[in-house]
């Protein structure tokens, strides 16, 4: 497995110590307004990710060997997520991105539930989407 | 005043519900069930199952029995006369699946095939299908804003072209009862066949679907109380005539050879395969089950509980209430906050309601929603399902403002 980034590191604590669903939702949506911007122009079709219960973009900024996403929804709580999501993976290689345990990483977070395979979750559909485009550059 | 369900502690699942702080306010999309239909479960496969109308054997006897005789108690409850205009399905999509491809023969190019805006997508996408397949034309009644199908455009746009009209009996997201006695006689002077959704419609108060007067009736039983992997289609043995054969396999060939084959009518010659052979016997257990409550006291508490759910929506400033809901279900926004953020903090705190868009795309769009939140009651909810909702709801808000 690999070790977590700093960042990560930190956040895990924070959520850890998150004692009520309120704090949970509290911190998640403190942490989507962290995101890193994202402009209007990018908000379209392309970057649009479809099977979403909410509008999702996801710009792919990556370098030929680290992965560096920027993401946005019109869903404060999946910008949490997003913001989650998007913390443990920007700076992995494709080959970890692979190999990475991110169930593992929303259920140390609490937030298990998020990554169900209940098809009206956008997380999933947000993951499946980045390992196509890792795919395509491969 | 407070409302308490008689009914509640027949579904052994509501108990199991509270244990792990669920509170159950999704019945509209599947419905939880009684005990006498898990006991039947239960006792079909542990005094031994057997297919349906093949082998002579004593299990096979007593199988194809219980299995007629939920068919027989299926036409004794919508009212279908007899059980022979009774065919099961796997569900109220495969029953308009099933109209759509066997109705096919009567669409040719240029007819005009009427559905309404509200359409759940399962009375929707066949018909839009079989338009495309044939090259008719599929009209779409509009609504008005109380959510049913506006009369006078429908008289309008049903004409001489017109060959099927399908309507729902009750939206899904609207919870407004269809006028479907002014509706059903608009496609007969025009000799075109009436299909009725009744998935949700079925589940509130009794209907009789020949007092409807439609052509086709559709339902589904995990809605109503029963098991899934079962939906109903009821036909007038006129409309029945006239369906074509659509899947092919099993006992519905009366005469097989390589090269061609007989098939049976109605209802066997449209049950290609084996059955849903437990799930229609524990649907007859659970139409047991119903026939043995008085539902005058089941409408009666169902239709309070609404309201007790209405006035609770209405009485928050911040609440849009989408059309004007009758019976079951309320489909609502609140202003400035995403119907997803409102969803997950109502689940984080144990209450199950529906949000998006409820598979009624369409319709979504046409009201210009993103999605709603749909809060849906069944026979067993309580005013303390409520309470606890409204005590989430108002939660969720605050953290939300
Ligand atoms: C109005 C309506 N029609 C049809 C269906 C589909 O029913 P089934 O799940 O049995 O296929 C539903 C269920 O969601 C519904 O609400």
């Amino acid at each position: 497995m690999n070790a977590l980034p700093t960042a990560a590191a930190q956040v895990l604590e924070r959520f850890q110590q998150a004692a009520s669903w309120e704090q949970r939702a509290r911190l998640l949506m403190q942490w989507g307004n962290q995101l890193e911007a994202v402009g209007t122009e990018e908000c379209n079709e392309t970057n649009r990710i479809q099977g979403c219960e909410s509008l999702v973009w996801l710009i792919d900024a990556s370098s030929e060997n680290h992965l560096h996403f920027r993401a946005v929804s019109d869903a404060r709580i999946l910008r949490g997520l997003l913001a989650l999501l998007l913390l443990r993976i920007n700076g992995l290689t494709r080959q970890e991105l692979d190999t990475i345990d991110l169930a593992d990483w929303f259920a140390q977070l609490g937030l298990s539930r998020q990554l169900s395979p209940s098809r009206s979750n956008g997380l999933n559909a947000v993951l499946q989407r980045m390992r196509e485009l890792a795919d395509t550059k491969t | 005043m407070s409302l308490i369900s008689p009914w509640r502690s027949d579904f052994p699942a509501l108990a199991a519900f509270e244990a792990e702080n669920q509170t159950y306010l999704d019945s509209a999309a599947t419905a939880q069930k009684p005990l006498v239909l898990i006991d039947a479960l239960h006792a079909c496969y542990s005094y031994g199952i057997a297919n349906v109308h093949r082998a002579q054997h004593l299990p096979a006897e007593r199988s194809t029995q219980a299995f007629e005789a939920a068919r027989q108690k299926m036409a004794d409850w919508i009212g279908a006369g007899s059980p022979s205009r009774i065919v099961f399905t796997r569900g109220a999509t495969e029953a308009l699946n099933l109209l759509a491809y066997g109705l096919e023969h009567l669409i040719q190019p240029g007819d005009d095939i009427v559905v309404s805006a509200l359409e759940h997508h399962a009375n929707l996408l066949p018909w839009q299908q079989l338009a495309l397949r044939r090259q008719a034309r599929l009209v779409i009644l509009p609504i008005d804003d109380a959510g049913m199908v506006d009369l006078d455009a429908a008289r309008q746009m049903i004409g001489s072209r017109t060959r099927l009209l399908a309507v729902s009996q009750l939206s899904n997201v609207l919870g407004s009862w269809q006028p479907l006695a002014e509706l059903l006689p608009m496609a007969r002077t025009h000799g075109a066949l009436t299909i009725i959704d009744g998935a949700q419609g079925a589940v509130h108060g009794r209907h009789d679907v020949q007092k409807i007067g439609c052509d086709f009736y559709v339902l589904s039983s995990h809605k109503l109380y029963g098991p899934d992997g079962v939906g109903i289609l009821y036909g007038r043995n006129e409309a029945l005539n006239q369906l074509q054969h659509w899947q092919f396999g099993g006992e519905m060939v009366r005469a097989a050879d390589y090269h061609a084959a007989e098939f049976h009518s109605t209802p066997f010659g449209f049950e290609a395969g084996t059955p849903p052979i437990a799930g229609v016997i524990g649907l007859g257990a659970t139409l047991d089950y119903l026939a043995g409550l008085d539902m005058v006291a089941v409408s009666a508490h169902e239709q309070s509980l609404h309201a007790e759910l209405m006035a609770g929506l209405l009485a928050r400033k911040s609440i849009r209430i989408v059309a004007h809901p009758q019976t079951a279900l309320v489909s609502f926004n609140a202003i400035g906050v995403h119907h997803a953020d409102l969803s997950h903090l109502l689940t984080e705190q144990g209450i199950a309601v529906r949000s998006g868009t409820h598979c009624a795309m369409p319709l979504m769009k046409h009201l210009g929603l993103a999605g709603a939140i749909r809060v849906s009651l069944g026979l067993y909810n309580d005013s303390s399902d409520l309470q606890r909702f409204f005590t989430a709801l108002d939660q969720a808000l605050e953290l939300l403002a």
